[in-house]
């Protein structure tokens, strides 16, 4: 009975989060004239036109392919890195590891309104503005932090014997981390690969600030479509709609090591 | 179990250091050189010493973004991580019913933070909008874009919908890891809902806690893009945040310095508040207790 | 490369992040040269050197920014202040 009264509140709150997401996809699928003009709880006058304009338009599907480029390097430099980091946190004690540790989430911290400009300077010195790479590089900022601080906790749920066993055994390091210790830590490694990707996908200044042309991100030409006769909901919320698909793959395919969950020991 | 003691793990921690210092080092040095300077354009500046950090800590307008913000932060994790806590344990343990929640739950993350902020536009409008036609259909007069509680209550119910999920999903990835056998021990006893989670599920999840609120905190108190579109600050100054009243001062006024000098004061308040949370919430149920001298 | 002009140095801001690249260095020195642990103080924590320097610098630059915003006297006051609490934290935090 009490079961039953819990499923029907998380029912409830799930029907709650897709209230502004069912409206944005109401939205896109009417005219702007449709939108501004009257209240519909359905699209009376269903268009397909917004999605049109996006895949026919090559200034707006090429904001979609970069940003799943940047991200996707994004996403493979975090956790290239991340991986033998976390490793080393979980199992070793080092010189100034807890303060290492900390710093690292110190980069989440600060303001990024001024950050942007020397930000700017310095890829602009090193020639990387407007490339995929700056932007994945600025967004290992605030991801390698967050991975290196997931993947740890999964990494410190596996039993330390597994790699004094693999050790003895006469494994290098090298080929037990690949061979033995990562199936191990699928899950976390899914898990972690979810959070870089969203965090990646969402954020708009650094995207923004690094870019002008070849790498435009999908959120930074969204917002040109404010400074056009006024502002064009249906094509806005048409491109909103989109945005999510990509992410909800990425879910999609980690949902079961989602589930399995992980064991996060002391961070 | 008492870790390996090896420098030599550092080599593994090498690539992150490097990776994660050259962008984030450099720009927090120039941006310190910035708030002692007053920057007129490239090559011409003049060393000013400390009036930036007098101007902006005598600024009574950053005084009330300041109080807003604590306010407005400490909202929301009141009400996230509780919210987000209950959601994870409503969830299934398995079968279809995983799948869909994960990935419902999910959605309202992946949306890019200046779109989130424009549907909201639209679904609190009271004429054309969902939520704001259902509110005015219950006869409560409601106008975020005049009042300023209605704006707040906007604004936070925003930030809930957008961020909860994420304590969720984390809350709900460090229940699964619990073993079973747990559960059928506590069945045993006979230990109600409230023990099992009081005294099992809970102090199971503090690691995944600690990540949810300092995560929450941190991007609570930086929160720019969404209420700025929403609200633009407004009405008058009442939903004016931190971020936005900084990007007010740095890009409305192009004062560069005062704008350096308002961030590191900002960024130094967030890492005080981290280090606190992190300390404090690495003790709680560990028998790590304050005045336990040994 | 460029020139580094846009990082737009000054003394002042030059000899404080070397002053800490320095205290950093020498606290790593130490370290290794003769290990510390973890020990109680009057800190509600356990705390190593390296956390208690840390303690004491973020609380070195709130004692800046809280003479700054309410006193008009020299800086200098605040460095004394700061450096005096410093030591206090390293030698019984």
């Amino acid at each position: 009975m009490r079961i039953r009264k819990s499923t029907v509140g998380l029912i409830v709150y799930l029907i709650v989060v897709m209230l502004p997401i069912y409206w944005m996809l109401n939205m896109s699928l009417r005219s702007n004239a449709d939108i501004t003009g009257f209240f519909a709880l359905y699209p009376t006058r269903p268009t397909l036109d917004n999605y049109i304009k996006i895949f026919t338009d090559e200034s707006w599907y090429s904001g979609y392919i970069n940003s799943i480029i940047y991200v996707s390097m994004n996403m493979t430099m975090s956790l290239l890195v991340a991986l033998p980091a976390a490793y080393a946190f979980s199992r070793f004690r080092f010189l100034g590891d807890k303060h290492m540790f900390f710093w690292l989430l110190t980069n989440r911290m600060a303001p990024p309104a001024v950050f942007l400009l020397p930000f700017f300077q310095l890829y602009s010195t090193f020639g990387l503005i407007d490339t995929h790479f700056a932007v994945a590089l600025a967004h290992t900022l605030f991801n390698v932090p967050l991975a290196v601080w997931i993947l740890e906790g999964f990494m410190s749920g596996v039993p330390r014997e597994i790699d004094e066993t693999a050790y003895i055994d006469g494994y290098s390091f090298p080929r037990f981390f690949i061979t033995v210790f990562l199936p191990l830590i699928r899950a976390g490694i899914g898990v972690t690969a979810f959070f870089t990707f969203m965090f990646s996908w969402v954020e708009l200044l650094f995207a923004r600030t690094l870019t002008t042309t070849a790498a435009k991100p999908i959120a930074a030409v969204m917002t040109r479509t404010v400074s056009a006769s006024g502002l064009d909901w249906g094509l806005l919320a048409a491109a909103g709609v989109l945005t999510i698909v990509p992410g909800a793959l990425v879910i999609w395919f980690v949902r079961n090591h989602m589930a399995k969950g992980f064991a996060l020991g002391r961070v | 179990m008492e870790k390996w003691h090896d420098n030599r793990a550092w080599f593994l921690v090498l690539p992150v250091f490097l990776m994660v210092a050259i962008s984030a080092i450099i720009p927090l040095m120039t941006v310190v050189n910035y708030s002692v300077q007053d920057i007129f354009g490239p090559g011409q500046r003049v060393f000013v010493g400390i009036e930036w950090f007098r101007e902006v800590l005598g600024d009574s307008r950053l005084h009330d973004a300041l109080i807003r913000q604590l306010i407005f932060s400490g909202l929301v994790l009141l009400i996230e991580i509780p919210l987000g806590v209950a959601i994870a344990l409503a969830m299934p343990a398995r079968g279809w019913g995983v799948s869909v929640s994960l990935v419902l739950l999910a959605l309202p993350l992946l949306i890019p933070w200046n779109v989130i902020g424009t549907i909201w536009i639209i679904f609190m409008r009271p004429d054309i909008g969902l939520l704001g036609v259902l509110i005015n259909g219950l006869g409560i007069p409601f106008d975020h874009p005049t009042a300023p509680l209605d704006a707040w209550v906007t604004v936070v119910l925003m930030e809930v919908w957008h961020w909860t999920p994420l304590v969720a999903l984390l809350a709900y990835a460090g229940l699964r890891a619990i073993p079973d056998a747990y559960f059928q021990a506590a069945r045993i006893d006979g230990a109600s809902a409230w023990a099992t989670f009081r005294y099992i599920q809970l102090p199971k999840m503090r690691g995944v806690l600690v990540i949810a609120v300092l995560l929450r905190f941190m991007d609570s108190f930086l929160i720019y893009a969404e209420p700025f579109v929403l609200t633009g600050g407004g009405p008058g100054n009442s939903t004016t945040f931190l971020s936005i009243y900084l990007v007010k001062l740095a890009v409305g006024q192009f004062d560069l310095g005062p704008a350096a000098a308002f961030s590191i004061i900002y960024f130094l308040i967030v890492l005080l508040f981290s280090f606190v949370f992190y300390q404090a919430l690495q003790r709680i149920g560990t028998g790590d207790k304050p005045g336990d001298r040994r | 490369m460029g020139s580094l002009e846009w990082m737009a140095w000054t003394l002042p801001t030059a000899i404080f992040f070397v002053t800490i690249a320095l205290i950093l260095t020498g606290m790593t020195v130490w370290q290794i040269i003769s290990p510390g642990t973890e020990r109680r103080g009057f800190l509600p924590m356990a705390t190593t050197r390296g956390d208690r320097l840390f303690i004491g610098l973020l609380g070195s630059a709130f004692i800046h920014l809280g003479w700054i915003g309410l006193t008009d006297l020299s800086l200098w006051w605040a460095l004394a202040i700061s450096v005096a609490y410093l030591l206090a934290m390293m030698r019984w935090g």
